[in-house]
């Protein structure tokens, strides 16, 4: 069995498989990577480098996008 | 004739209105009223994806940022932090540079929290950033902001979503006297003549979101705001004739039978 960790995706706790990318997050979620951007415990991400960003236990990550606003 | 246009930051748009993007019933709804309304400018703001409902539409997808210039707004911070983490976010989704800076200071009535915004600017400007203004009517916090690096001062006309109008057009008019940098009445109108009367002080554009979003007919309100920026903007350039006390005739006293 794979081993689990725990991270939160835009507030909500997730459980994900151990040696999970960030682009594997992002691959699974369908986001448009071109319309985002990501944070990584507060840190902005280069959206070039996802493949190569491990998730560890209890990451944060923040995906962003423009939505309608004042 | 020269072309008369808004230049912000050695950029030209034709429109001198800047619309919001938010409270409208549908993004498609929002579409239709920007494409009536002329702007060239859309604020934005910057959320969460929504994990949950992939079929959510995206702003993109109904608003090409390739035709439309977005402007990445702050709104909803209420310090510099928080308004620093949004630009650099809304920075990284697609290189945008040219941003609204608006950081509030109270829930209730939403007036900017200066002493935050002025150090916001200061940083953004540092960083490469060519930041328009959200501030108070006040034209020594204006100043400031200009000294400070902005590219543009954008005051309240009154709180926002308000509807009330240019509120103090004597602080207006001296801010406009003091500044060369574009000048934006933001926040606070209601109708379209409260656009005109802020062209006719000499303000270089407004920004609409409310009183177009909210109109019982948003697509007639958002002509309407077009075509009073652009009549207040000929009027203002046209030259006003002096007040008087008294009646002037304006047929000839002359050959009177």
């Amino acid at each position: 069995m794979k081993k689990k960790i725990k991270i939160k995706l835009n507030g909500r706790l997730k459980s994900i498989n151990k040696n999970s990318t960030l682009f594997n997050i992002i691959q699974k979620n369908k986001i448009p990577l071109a319309k985002v951007a990501i944070e990584l415990n507060r840190k902005i991400v280069d959206k070039k480098k996802i493949k190569n960003i491990n998730l560890k236990n209890n990451d944060k990550i923040e995906i962003v996008h423009f939505i309608g606003g004042g | 004739m020269k072309k008369d246009q808004l230049i912000i930051s050695k950029k030209n748009f034709s429109s001198r209105l800047i619309v919001g993007t938010g409270k409208y019933k549908s993004m498609h709804e929002c579409a239709k009223a920007i494409k009536l309304s002329g702007a060239e400018i859309v604020t934005v703001a910057v959320r969460r994806v929504n994990i949950t409902d992939k079929k959510k539409p995206l702003l993109m997808d109904y608003i090409d940022p390739k035709k439309i210039t977005y402007l990445p707004n702050t709104a909803g911070c209420f310090n510099s932090k928080e308004a620093l983490r949004t630009l650099r976010l809304a920075r990284e989704i697609g290189g945008w540079k040219l941003v609204k800076l608006e950081v509030l200071g109270d829930k209730k009535n939403l007036f900017p929290e200066m002493i935050e915004t002025l150090k916001s600017t200061e940083i953004l400007t540092k960083e490469g950033f060519k930041v328009m203004v959200y501030c108070n009517d006040d034209p020594l916090m204006a100043k400031r902001l200009e000294n400070s690096g902005a590219c543009a001062i954008m005051p309240l006309a009154a709180p926002i979503g308000s509807g009330l109008g240019i509120i103090n057009e004597i602080n207006i008019k001296i801010i406009r006297k003091q500044t060369k940098l574009p000048l934006i009445i933001d926040a606070g109108l209601g109708q379209a003549s409260d656009a005109t009367i802020a062209m006719e002080l000499g303000c270089d554009g407004v920004l609409v979101n409310t009183a177009i979003a909210k109109a019982k007919k948003p697509f007639q309100m958002a002509l309407a705001f077009k075509n009073a920026v652009i009549a207040g903007r000929q009027s203002y350039l046209s030259g006003r004739i002096k007040k008087t006390l008294y009646g002037n005739p304006s047929s000839p006293k002359s050959g009177i039978i």
